[in-house]
């Protein structure tokens, strides 16, 4: 029997595609984030892009046939790129009324996260359990072949591909580039930056508006690709993770990264012990992602749990200070006034 | 001349925008406008049924929002007050349910007490969690309160399909109906109780009181400004901080009591209909002022009630009333304040002169 079709090779690729709408949100987040702007809303943005995307590309898709043209592949498209437009434009709406109107970026986050949600569900009515256009299944030649490796990480969709590239980009421009060094600047020391000529609230708009459309791409790519179509509150509570992951990145994308596959080994763990505990209630399962969510946040934030490290061997003293030690951008959440 | 007649009405714009946008929205569903809006009055304060269907659902709104006003004031985000009000219902119907069938002989009075008591008690030290989480662990407020809210939905629903699933044939939905003695004494026919919103009437006047006029409220306004300067103060930031989520919890968990033995006679599945999230909308939109809490409460308890009226006419989705209120706050968020909106106009001119000034130096 071929090791590729065994079921535990079936789970890891499928922990890596179900930690790729995430990976999007995620870093999306972190780009905000580390040019100095919370984009709080992202559980109901993520939500309203979710739907978005598939009532676009369900629509485009009917009219297509229509008009006798088939396939999923540019109505898929469409639905994508809305959802990233609408992700775009929340996060400029909450840049805006923090830096032109000067106004409490975490309230407009938060307002917009329960008003987002319920435009989703309001405008995503009629749209509710259809079958609808989906992203196409794509494995990459030849590396797909490769033992496990090859289908936990070349056996997937485009979609999937790309997030893993988003993640690249986004560490290869925050930290090798003249232009991810400004907007690091902007986000620690914006008087330093704007000192030095940099527009910093220019940047800022920038990058929530890249970092909002990642996040609208995020929900697209549940309702296209991961958790298929449109029902009330489809991925409700899937933002607030992205936004705990964040932190536990420590604002680095790779690092965060690893965060969303952590949340995706605990989801397939809970569905494995499930399965070999069919005595224990359902429900209980339900409770592990927030549980641990609460853990790693403690993990990092806490001084307590950091003293621990003291116990540690001395050698290994420095580099789990070193894992476990989170700093914001020390501009985050603050406007500022270029004049 | 012009300007202070404008800024006079000013209050009155995030609220057009708000009707304006709904309105909009509504067009593409094919509901008659005027009918939404006339069936969004009818279902409120129609009749006196309606009216006593507003206040009914009003009383745990209000007591949240009096609870948020502390920990905001206190520059507490508290998200958790959902979760709070939840673990309150808990705690009335382990009273209403466990209790009563325990202590059968004693007088039947004691039971809504009782449940008052440990409804405030188990919303208190939700919130003690949420508050030791921050000061303790690090975790902020928002996220803790994120993770502890769907703890406590999820909670609910165990009770409800499991210890405490009703002996003949459960259904997921709820628990089995509470003794009529662990119930709210009801106005009539109505769901509005006197003693509840007697209970809430004093909640608010008590914190209201208490943040404008005693030395706890200047030390809860002083940690809001700003932690540093508190603590330079000789505040402890910590124990404020947790007694004022504290207090928040109590008035959250006796919202909870408010919705299983008065709202509902049983805990159901989704007990705290996002009442909490309303909360906080409305503390926001009324800027911490203990009266506009009142009334903007009222409005928004109307809205839901109304809603309900609107759903039955059109069949449009329950999440419109959700999207009215979110608006109004939105709006109010951004456009509320007229000195800023008006500082978008002049900015320009102000930003040349810095940039001119640049360029010599």
């Amino acid at each position: 029997m071929n090791i590729n079709d065994t079921q535990f090779v079936n789970i890891l690729a499928s922990i890596i595609a179900q930690s790729a709408p995430l990976m999007l949100a995620v870093t999306g987040e972190t780009i905000t984030e580390r040019a100095g702007v919370i984009n709080l809303s992202l559980d109901g943005t993520m939500l309203f892009g979710a739907m978005t995307g598939f009532v676009v590309a369900y629509t485009f898709g009917n009219t297509l046939t229509a008009g006798g043209i088939e396939g999923d592949f540019l109505p898929v498209m469409a639905g994508l790129g809305a959802a990233a437009l609408v992700g775009m434009l929340v996060a400029l709406l909450i840049a805006w009324g923090s830096i032109a109107l000067k106004q409490d970026q975490v309230a407009i986050g938060f307002v917009l996260t329960l008003l987002l949600a319920d435009f989703a569900n309001f405008l995503g009515q009629n749209f509710t359990r259809l079958p609808g256009p989906r992203v196409k299944y794509m494995p990459i030649p030849l590396l797909s072949d490769i033992p496990v490796i090859g289908p936990v990480l070349f056996g997937h969709d485009l979609l999937i591909y790309f997030a893993f590239l988003v993640v690249a980009a986004t560490w290869l421009w925050l930290y090798k580039t003249q232009p991810g060094l400004r907007m690091r600047g902007v986000g620690e020391r914006p008087e330093s930056a704007f000192v030095r000529g940099i527009k910093v609230n220019r940047v800022r708009y920038l990058y929530t508006a890249i970092g909002g459309a990642l996040v609208g791409l995020g929900g697209a790519a549940y309702s296209l690709d991961i958790k298929l179509g449109w029902s009330d509150n489809h991925i409700l509570g899937i933002g607030w993770i992205a936004l705990a992951i964040v932190i536990f990145g420590g604002w680095r994308p790779i690092r965060a990264t690893l965060g969303t596959i952590l949340y995706g080994i605990t989801k397939a763990l809970a569905q494995v012990l499930q399965q070999s505990f069919p005595e224990v209630p359902v429900v209980l399962f339900n409770s592990l992602q927030w549980l641990l969510m609460l853990g790693v946040l403690l993990l990092v934030g806490s001084e307590g749990i950091q003293r621990l490290i003291l116990f540690a061997p001395r050698w290994a003293q420095r580099p789990l200070a070193n894992a476990l030690r989170v700093a914001p951008p020390e501009a985050l959440g603050s406007a500022f006034l270029e004049d | 001349m012009n300007n202070r007649i404008l800024r006079t009405i000013w209050p009155a714009v995030p609220i057009a925008l708000a009707i304006a946008s709904t309105t909009l929205l509504l067009v593409p569903f094919d509901v008659s406008i005027t009918g939404t809006y006339s069936a969004l009055w009818n279902g409120s304060f129609g009749s006196p049924e309606s009216t006593f269907a507003t206040l009914a659902f009003c009383i745990p709104i209000l007591l949240c929002a009096t609870g948020l006003l502390m920990t905001f004031t206190a520059g507490l985000w508290n998200i958790g007050v959902e979760g709070q009000m939840i673990m309150g219902a808990i705690g009335a119907t382990w009273v209403a349910l466990k209790l009563t069938a325990a202590l059968p002989g004693m007088p039947h009075w004691v039971f809504l007490p009782l449940e008052i008591v440990i409804a405030m008690i188990a919303g208190a030290l939700w919130a003690a969690l949420a508050a030791v989480l921050k000061t303790r662990g690090g975790v902020h407020e928002i996220f803790g309160g994120v993770a502890l809210n769907n703890l406590a939905i999820i909670a609910t629903n165990y009770m409800i399909s499991g210890p405490w699933q009703p002996s003949e044939g459960g259904t997921f939905r709820g628990t089995a109906p509470f003794p009529s003695y662990a119930l709210y004494p009801l106005l009539g026919n109505t769901r509005f109780s006197p003693l509840a919103a007697a209970l809430a009437l004093i909640a608010l006047v008590l914190v209201a009181l208490a943040l404008s006029g005693t030395f706890w409220g200047l030390k809860l306004k002083a940690l809001g400004k700003n932690m540093r300067s508190s603590f330079l103060m000789g505040i402890s930031s910590e124990r404020e901080a947790i007694i004022a989520m504290m207090l928040c919890g109590a008035l959250a968990g006796l919202a909870g009591s408010v919705r299983v033995a008065s709202w509902f006679d049983s805990l159901r599945q989704s007990i705290s209909g996002s009442i909490g999230f309303l909360a906080i909308l409305i503390v926001l939109l009324a800027s911490l002022r203990p009266v506009l809490t009142l009334v903007i409460s009222l409005v928004f308890s109307a809205l839901l009630t109304g809603g309900t009226q609107v759903q039955l006419l059109t069949q449009l989705h329950s999440s419109l009333s959700g999207i009215i209120q979110g608006m109004l706050v939105l709006f109010a968020l951004l456009f509320g304040d007229y000195e800023k909106v008006m500082n978008l106009f002049r900015k320009d001119k102000a930003g040349q002169i810095v940039t001119g000034a640049e360029g010599e130096a």
